[in-house]
């Protein structure tokens, strides 16, 4: 037997070992750099290796091919954009992590026990949590442009084992915090073994573990189509459950409301954009030709997606959890980009996920300045009369909440526009009525928030907006800045997609 | 420069102005607000002298591109009939800004954030009626409920955030349905000769759909502008919001954001559905007289003098839809120029009843009396805005009032019957309050009422004097409707009934 050396296009793949390389010197830093150098020295690595990783793909932008590695990784215009907007949602949620107020002193110690007290005196800081994000971070970048299910099941464990452990690391309330980390850890290995049993009927149905091997048969039509089918819905249920789509859901709210918020953010944020490039990709390259198989499950999931999370989040009374549910509707309006399968389908998804990505980063940032004095304050009540103490951060904070409101003037209302009129103009009618109505509903409780910070008169209780760091401030800035210019001027980036975006096979 | 444009860029110029002076400087920044909505009311008038009456194109027209990959423009221009209304809405703003110059004072926020207010809303006032592109008119529609809800929960008086949260999830539901429908005419453009959204490619759409597909579409945009307008049952966000805004917010409210719903149904839902607009005709007559009925059957029962003049206007809008649904040249020559009319008198009476109510400390109907003897100014200004609302001959909604009937009579001469009943009831619904408020003896606590200062008589001047010259000569205003008028009902295969049926017996 002849072994054969693999060929790797570096450039194409330097995106993700750049940001590895950095997650690894992360490891070493944790491990030989003294404890008072860690923390800076930490930020700074991170940070070098998300924008030499983002300037390396800006390199390539322009490149495709299936060969980057061994026929492993797609390289192609969809991918670039991806791995672009996980990068630029990564730098901004960083800027919130390096605020480590939210994190606890010392992950091992026990609750409540007198390690914890200890190293809370000391001061200690959890500066393994940049090395952890990086390595999520380079599984996101690998998630959406990995071409056979193997890497992409790779992907898929290197993006969720590290949050888990993120998840978990919560300063106050660490037992919520870790039942959070416990349950995202049960359920995700319960979606993991769901979508390795998938991959295991797809290669028992078309003999190919490559997502052009898959389609070959399913054009060919040669295989056993129960196998197709099982494969199809085993494969989804791990990855809906990732983007947390009903029924795969259950885990998103207690998930959100019990991790750190900067991490919760992140996870948000760019797990949504990794998660649906892989969606996007598999559907649209392997599956696209059986879509009568799989579309009409997949419509019924996306209406009950977008009604249930706009329904049941009216009841929430904690901002995390309301931003959760919120999710859950919005994983459900991007699921009609899914349903759409085409160009313009595609293009609006992946709009519609870098300014719901930007606007969720920067909202969650919110989140992490309104404080009392044993850390944040998550009752929806007690952010009352908010517009008065600190109009500024109550204004931001409702315009993040207008965007995903789906409101004129901002990115919001364009990813909505153009994600329902791709649904509709592949002959969903069905998305776009429930779309419209359960964006009527989620209206509802967005302005309930409004109302809450600037109609009501402020309670007493010691609920303050403390002074955000440097780096929060510019998070929430660019942030907030790129919601609103998406909203008035969104043809540049929309023309940039357009031109760009495609899948190779 | 397009006049259309600079008349919308003056006014953000202007709130752009006022957020560099210092919040403490509440006169200068009235001065300011005051400065730029007359010069903008100058641009208005001579952009009505520059316009040509007798050419039924759109006119100072202007088109940019927004984002071309949806087919999307920046594209302004008017006929008479947005003339029309421009001229009214910016003729309109001075006077509140003057009339209710002490109104920002016990709101939530400054009186700088008022006027900031007050002057984007005038910009957006200008747009929605000048915008020639869907996408741009449902852009401003839906952002400017935004700063109209902020002026009724911030400034407003009694149960204000309840009253701004209803009137914005009554739009915002209107909003989205009719967001469904442009998503419809969009793809269908896309189908048809490339993704557009200009108006007059789009109302030829009409041919290339199912009559199901166009009654649907036509749903979508008519249910918006119902709620907007308001029609009977959809009417019952707009007493509390009327009644709990500032005065000023009142009049602009019903003035000139409700003839927004008028409007457009006339320019969207006829001009783009006119089979549609055929087939729901029946309906709609019928919902407008029950409007006309009915809201003066709730004005002659109201207490309050708020929600009084809000039961009116239901009761004018209706016949207002009712004459554009007539569908014949005198119904909607009527119906634009009673759009026109409505405003000023509306205006009138909102003016003068908050400076009754401001003075008294109550807007209850039966804590007045005797005004007239106490304050024989503000109390003719009340009777003859009364007199100009229940449409007396030699006032201007007498001529509207008139010709909106005689329209109607001509095809539907039950509807038109039983709407002159309306005109019966006016005179209650106006006498009343008239009786009780200004004659009798003076009720305990008006004795020292004070009479109209100066600023006030200004502001009310220019008022009584539009109602009373178009009254008597109301040729200015309809030459240029009637073009308009007849022009898109013939474009729209419309015809007036002969009258040779009758003549000829």
């Amino acid at each position: 037997m002849e072994f054969i050396a693999p060929s790797l296009n570096y450039a194409q793949l330097a995106p993700m070992l750049i940001v590895l390389a950095g997650a690894l010197i992360g490891v070493l830093i944790e491990a030989f750099a003294p404890r008072a150098s860690r923390f800076s020295s930490q930020l700074f690595i991170t940070l070098f290796a998300l924008v030499a990783s983002l300037a390396a793909l800006f390199q390539v932008r322009n490149q495709s091919s299936v060969d980057a590695a061994m026929g492993s990784v797609a390289f192609d215009g969809a991918g670039v954009l991806f791995q672009a907007s996980i990068l630029v949602i990564a730098i901004l949620a960083i800027f919130l992590i390096a605020d480590q107020e939210n994190f606890t002193a010392l992950a091992a110690s026990v609750p409540g026990s007198d390690e914890e007290r200890e190293a809370v005196q000391a001061d200690l800081r959890v500066t393994e949590v940049f090395p952890l994000t990086l390595f999520a971070i380079a599984g996101m970048l690998l998630f959406p442009v990995a071409s056979d299910l193997i890497t992409l099941f790779v992907a898929l464990e290197m993006l969720s084992l590290p949050l888990y452990l993120m998840a978990g690391l919560s300063r106050r309330r660490r037992l919520m915090s870790q039942e959070a980390a416990l349950k995202y850890f049960l359920l995700g290995a319960f979606a993991s073994a769901f979508f390795l049993l998938g991959i295991a009927y797809l290669y028992g149905y078309s003999g190919s573990i490559t997502l052009s091997g898959i389609q070959e048969s399913v054009v060919g039509g040669a295989g056993n189509d129960v196998f197709l089918l099982l494969g199809v819905a085993f494969i989804s249920v791990g990855l809906l459950f990732k983007v947390g789509a009903v029924p795969f859901h259950a885990w998103s709210p207690d998930v959100y409301q019990g991790a750190p918020t900067a991490i919760t953010g992140f996870m948000a944020a760019a797990t949504k954009v990794a998660a649906f490039g892989a969606i996007l990709r598999i559907f649209y390259v392997s599956f696209a030709n059986a879509e009568w198989q799989w579309r009409p499950a997949m419509v019924i999931i996306a209406i009950i997606t977008m009604v249930f999370g706009s329904v049941v989040a009216i009841t929430q009374r904690d901002v995390k959890r309301m931003l959760a549910y919120s999710s859950i509707a919005h994983a459900g309006f991007l699921l009609a980009g899914v349903i759409a399968l085409s160009k313009s389908g595609l293009e609006a998804s992946i709009f519609y996920l870098f300014a719901y990505g930007v606007a969720t980063v920067g909202a969650f940032g919110i989140v992490t300045l309104v404080r009392d004095s044993s850390g944040e304050v998550g009752d929806l009540n007690r952010w009352s009369g908010l517009g008065k103490r600190s109009p500024l951060l109550a204004s931001t904070f409702a315009l993040f909440l207008l965007a995903f409101a789906g409101i004129p003037l901002t990115s919001g209302f364009i990813g909505k526009f153009s994600i329902f009129s791709a649904a509709y103009e592949s002959g969903s009618t069905s998305i776009l009525i429930a779309g419209v109505l359960s964006s009527a509903i989620a209206a509802f409780f967005y302005i309930r928030v409004i109302v809450l910070m600037f109609f009501k008169d402020s309670v007493e209780d010691g609920t303050s907006v403390i002074i955000p760091s440097a780096l929060t401030t510019i998070t929430i800035t660019v942030s907030a800045a790129v919601t609103l210019i998406l909203g008035i001027y969104p043809a540049p980036l929309i023309d940039f997609i357009a031109t760009t975006a495609t899948f190779i096979r | 420069m397009n006049a259309l444009t600079t008349m919308m860029l003056l006014p953000i110029l202007g709130s752009l102005l006022i957020a560099v002076i210092p919040s403490d400087q509440v006169l200068r920044i009235k001065q300011a607000a005051l400065a730029v909505t007359l010069l903008v009311a100058v641009t208005g008038v001579l952009t009505w002298f520059n316009f040509d009456s007798a050419d039924t194109a759109f006119q100072f027209v202007q088109s940019v591109e927004w984002i071309p990959s949806f087919g999307i423009n920046y594209a302004v221009g008017v006929d008479g009939l947005s003339l029309v209304l421009i001229l009214m809405s910016v003729l309109l703003t001075p006077i509140v800004v003057l009339a209710g110059w002490n109104e920002s004072e016990g709101g939530r926020w400054s009186a700088k954030v008022f006027y900031i207010l007050i002057l984007v809303l005038e910009t957006m006032m200008i747009g929605v009626f000048a915008a020639t592109d869907v996408f741009l008119f449902y852009v401003i529609f839906e952002a400017m409920l935004i700063p109209v809800y902020f002026l009724i929960g911030g400034y407003g008086s009694g149960d204000r955030a309840a009253a701004a949260v209803k009137f914005l999830l009554y739009s915002l539901f209107g909003g989205l349905l009719m967001l469904a429908s442009i998503i419809g005419l969009y793809v269908i453009s896309g189908a048809n000769g490339g993704h557009t959204f200009d108006i007059a490619k789009l109302s030829e759409m009409h041919n290339y759909m199912s009559s199901t597909t166009q009654n649907l579409l036509f749903l979508g945009f008519f249910i918006a502008f119902a709620i907007k307008a308001p029609l009977w049952p959809l009417h019952t966000w707009l007493p509390g919001a009327a009644a709990s805004g500032t005065p000023g917010t009142s009049v602009l409210l019903l003035g000139v954001l409700d003839k927004v719903g008028t409007f457009g149904m006339i320019r969207f839902c006829l001009t783009l559905f006119p089979d549609a607009s055929r087939t729901f005709t029946p309906v709609i007559i019928t919902l407008a007289v029950i409007s006309i009925i009915y809201g003066a059957f709730l004005a002659i029962g109201a207490t309050d003098i708020k929600r009084l003049i809000a039961y009116t206007s239901i009761s004018h809008f209706g016949f207002i839809t009712m004459g554009i649904f007539a569908m014949t040249t005198q119904g909607h020559s009527g119906s634009t120029l009673y759009m026109f009319n409505h405003g000023f008198s509306t205006a009138a009476l909102f003016i003068v009843a908050g400076w009754m109510a401001s003075r008294r400390g109550s807007s209850k109907i039966a804590d007045f009396g005797g005004l007239q003897r106490v304050t024989p100014v503000m109390a003719w200004s009340f009777f003859i805005a009364g007199m100009s609302s229940l449409a007396l001959p030699g006032l201007s909604s007498f001529v509207s009032e008139f010709l909106v009937l005689v329209g109607t009579f001509t095809r539907y001469p039950v509807a038109a019957v039983i709407a002159t009943f309306g005109i019966v009831l006016a005179a209650l619904y106006i006498l009343i309050p008239v009786q009780k408020a200004l004659h009798g003896p003076t009720t305990p606590g008006n004795e020292n009422l004070p009479d109209l200062n100066i600023r006030e008589k200004v502001a009310i001047a220019p008022v009584m004097a539009v109602i009373i010259a178009l009254g008597f000569y109301p040729a200015p205003l309809l030459n240029v409707i009637n073009p308009t008028s007849a022009h898109i009902l013939e474009v729209q295969g419309f015809t007036d009934p002969l009258p040779s049926d009758s003549a000829g017996k």
